[in-house]
């Protein structure tokens, strides 16, 4: 029989074995964020031309770990965490089969030490696209599968849990928003998985020798079916958070449920096949696939996250001035609580991720302009404005609340909390910003020499590219600044946290958990509250957005005839 | 609240608040606006992408490029002898990339067009033609055949973007375009 505790802070009931599955997951997914950011740091340093940091063959090493640990390990554990916790916390429910939760984690555990190790032995620096036919040790595939069986034990472990709460009635009607988006997230990572898989297990075959040859473009096909629907679900993670932090500070209700759950179930509709943008300038695919599946199936699924954009500050307008502040167009913005690191993280991480990472990725998701950005440098500057200051900041954020609520423990370094969102915001914000200016100039991703130095045949890029990645070095060394300021309280307050007062006065300022109970109230329906402020952001977004994707139609038309 | 079960049950009959409603119709006309471009580009756009490709065996793709090659090399560059291969205008121009060159030099004419022939004959390699930018996926088996046309003239680079092993930083080639 599963046994429970309450949360004193938020009244929940919490399934001591979910409890302890949430915290190691969490803890780990840090770690991770700590392996993978000492490689990102030191990748950024080596492309940083006066600095030049590592040798070649140990740039292509840390830039292979950097992408496998952050973008997979660290980003997966921790979404692991989430759902256990909107499956089992936020429907009080217990977690059912908790022994396979826990095999789930110690795969993914030793499939990321194991495929670590192959690739700090040196064999397998593939990056963690791992192209055929260049092929890494085999125990790097072997790492990721079975890092892939063990996040699919927990996605399985999240259905059976939410659907014996339905049978046990642990919750009254629906499913809550962020519940309803963890499931969308769970629904998007199995069909993930089983690409993978689907891609995945012949390489390694391949590896062993079992399989003679893997064709590269049907490989490049299946593995961003994968590689794509993945970011999907870190996208669908962070939004599920966005709404729980607006729902958790500002008791902060849907404006409509309607359309926030259809925008969540456009993702599951139409990003299947979004895996195309990355083929655009291959061989051998013919247009029409192209642009069917870059527009019907990316566009739905762009029109959700534009949906998302405004439903969740919208939510926080309404509910700001349902409390009263309600002069102009944006006193409820104005007086939000700007030092509390679980909003700052959060705004910033939809603000950052609207501007630098979603209008970058719609424009060179479209099939002409992906021509003059395809594999530069932009590349990596438009997912570092998705996936870092977008998915790991809000995750950042909510690990701002989660943290203390669950350990009860009050952060280590508060001080240092307030400012670490803007640190690392800003600071990988202009990371993924000098990236894109670099790529802009045709500097390319994964590359350990930018001056050609040791080529036979040389080029010159124009000093403002030299400049871009100088000043991208500098900008990373800001964000990492950030980044280690998060781990230290995390694991600070783990280790050494003073045990929280009971008190609910101490809510006000400090980054503690405010009551969540009893705020929910009623609107967005009859009385419908306005939220005039929120479209004008949102106006201002689309501006920007028409002005960008139409002035890069002009520098194509500006480059060599092709047809 | 987002946390909560929703607290009408039935709340799909809720109406939708008019912001939303105005914003969902704006977003998704922007949605078509931009599916339209492509294929309106694809009519009236200079930039499109061929979609002529072949499934070719390396080695009988070295030798075409060779023999190519061979029959039109002007002269010889720098300490390796690699061979400037300048094409008459219109015809067929190939480019072969493997560890770590892209083989050989070609000088084209500016204004006139050429049908441009890539593919790999190891890893996957990432032509990269700069100052213009523009970046094509090579991948080996495939050969990939489009119609280029310089708009300008003088010395271009061809960098590798695709990481392609040790040596992929020194994988450079040339393409020149003479005014005439
Ligand atoms: C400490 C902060 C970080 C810094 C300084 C940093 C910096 C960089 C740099 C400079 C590159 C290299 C681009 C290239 O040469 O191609 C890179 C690649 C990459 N980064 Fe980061 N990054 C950081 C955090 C993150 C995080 C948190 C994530 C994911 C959640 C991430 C995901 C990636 C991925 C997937 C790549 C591509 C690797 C590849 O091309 O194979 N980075 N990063
Ligand atoms: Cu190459
Ligand atoms: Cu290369």
């Amino acid at each position: 029989m599963a046994e429970f505790r309450t949360c004193p802070d938020t009244g929940f009931k919490i399934d001591l074995a979910a409890d302890k599955l949430i915290k190691w997951n969490a803890v780990t997914a840090v770690v991770f964020l700590l392996v993978g950011g000492l490689f990102g740091l030191m990748v950024a340093l080596t492309r940083w031309p006066a600095v030049h940091l590592l040798p070649a063959d140990l740039f292509y090493l840390a830039l292979t770990a950097h992408g496998l640990d952050v973008l997979i390990v660290w980003i997966v554990f921790f979404e692991v965490a989430l759902i256990y916790f909107c499956a089992c916390v936020l429907l009080n429910a217990r977690m059912v089969l908790p022994k396979v939760a826990w095999l789930g984690y110690i795969l993914m555990l030793g499939g990321a030490a194991i495929t670590n190790v192959a690739v700090l032995s040196g064999e397998s620096s593939v990056m963690f696209t791992s192209y055929p036919p260049m092929m890494a040790a085999q125990e790097f595939y072997l790492g990721i599968i079975l890092f892939a069986v063990g996040a699919l034990l927990a996605c399985l472990v999240f259905f059976a849990t939410i659907i014996t709460a339905k049978k046990e009635r642990t919750y009254e009607g629906s499913l809550p928003l962020v519940v309803f988006g963890a499931m969308t997230a769970t629904i998007i990572a199995v069909f993930t998985i089983l690409s993978g898989a689907v891609i995945l297990v012949p390489t390694w075959l391949w590896s062993l020798d079992l399989l003679a040859n893997i064709d590269t473009l049907m490989y490049r096909v299946i593995w961003w079916g994968f590689g794509h629907s993945s970011q999907q679900i870190n996208v669908v993670a962070q939004i599920s958070i966005w709404y729980a932090i607006a729902a958790i500070l500002f008791g902060a209700k849907p404006l409509s449920e309607k359309v926030s759950r259809g925008a969540f179930l456009l993702y599951i509709l139409f990003l299947q096949l979004a895996s195309a943008h990355h083929l655009l300038v291959d061989p051998g695919i013919s247009s029409e696939w192209k642009i069917f599946n870059t527009s019907y199936a990316l566009y739905l699924a762009v029109l959700a996250s534009m949906i998302h954009g405004l439903t969740v500050p919208g939510a926080i307008e309404a509910a700001q001035r349902k409390k009263g502040f309600n002069k102009g167009l944006f006193e409820w913005l104005r007086k939000a609580p700007w030092g509390n690191p679980v909003f700052s993280g959060m705004f910033l991480s939809l603000i950052l991720f609207g501007f630098l990472g979603g209008i970058t990725g719609v424009m060179m998701g479209t099939e002409q302009l992906n021509i003059i950005i395809h594999n530069t440098l932009y590349v990596p500057g438009h997912f570092h404005g998705t996936v870092v200051v977008g998915t790991t900041l809000a995750f950042m954020a909510m690990s701002y609340w989660l943290v203390p609520t669950l350990w009860q423990k009050e952060l280590v370094f508060p001080g240092l909390a307030k400012w670490q969102p803007y640190l690392f915001g800003l600071g990988m914000g202009l990371v993924s910003t000098f990236m894109m200016g670099a790529g802009t100039l045709g500097v390319p991703r994964r590359h350990w020499d930018m001056t050609f130095a040791d080529a036979t045949l040389g080029y010159d890029f124009p000093a403002a590219a030299n400049l871009m990645m100088g000043l991208n070095g500098v900008a990373a060394v800001i964000g990492s600044i950030g980044a280690a300021i998060f781990i230290l309280n995390m694991v600070g307050t783990i280790l050494w946290g003073k045990a929280k007062v009971p008190a609910p006065a101490a809510a006000a300022e400090a980054p503690a958990a405010p009551s969540v109970t009893g705020a929910a109230t009623s609107y967005g329906s009859a009385g419908t509250m306005e939220v005039p402020g929120t479209f004008v952001l949102a106006l201002i977004f689309l501006t920007a957005f028409i002005l960008y994707y139409f002035v890069n139609w002009k520098y194509l038309s500006g480059v060599w005839g092709l047809s | 609240m987002s946390i909560f079960p929703p607290t009408e049950r039935v709340w799909w009959n809720q109406p939708i608040e008019k912001t939303e409603v105005m914003w969902v119709t704006i977003a998704f006309v922007w949605a078509l606006v931009m599916f339209f471009m492509m294929p309106y580009w694809h009519i009236s756009g200079e930039q499109n992408l061929s979609n002529e490709a072949y499934k070719v065996n390396p080695e009988v793709y070295g030798e075409k490029v060779e023999a190519w090659a061979e029959k039109y090399t002007i002269r010889e560059e720098g300490d390796t002898g690699i061979p400037v291969v300048r094409p008459p205008a219109g015809g067929d121009v190939y480019m072969l990339g493997r560890t770590w060159e892209w083989w050989p030099i070609v000088e084209l004419q500016k204004g006139q067009s050429y049908r441009f022939h890539l593919s790999s004959m190891d890893w996957m390699h990432g032509w990269s033609l700069l100052p213009e930018n523009i970046n094509i996926q090579v991948h080996p088996n495939y050969e990939m055949i489009f119609t280029v046309k310089p708009t300008s003239s003088g010395e271009f680079g061809v960098i590798c973007n695709e990481f392609c092993g040790i040596g992929h930083h020194t994988m450079v080639g040339k393409i020149y375009v003479t005014d005439k």
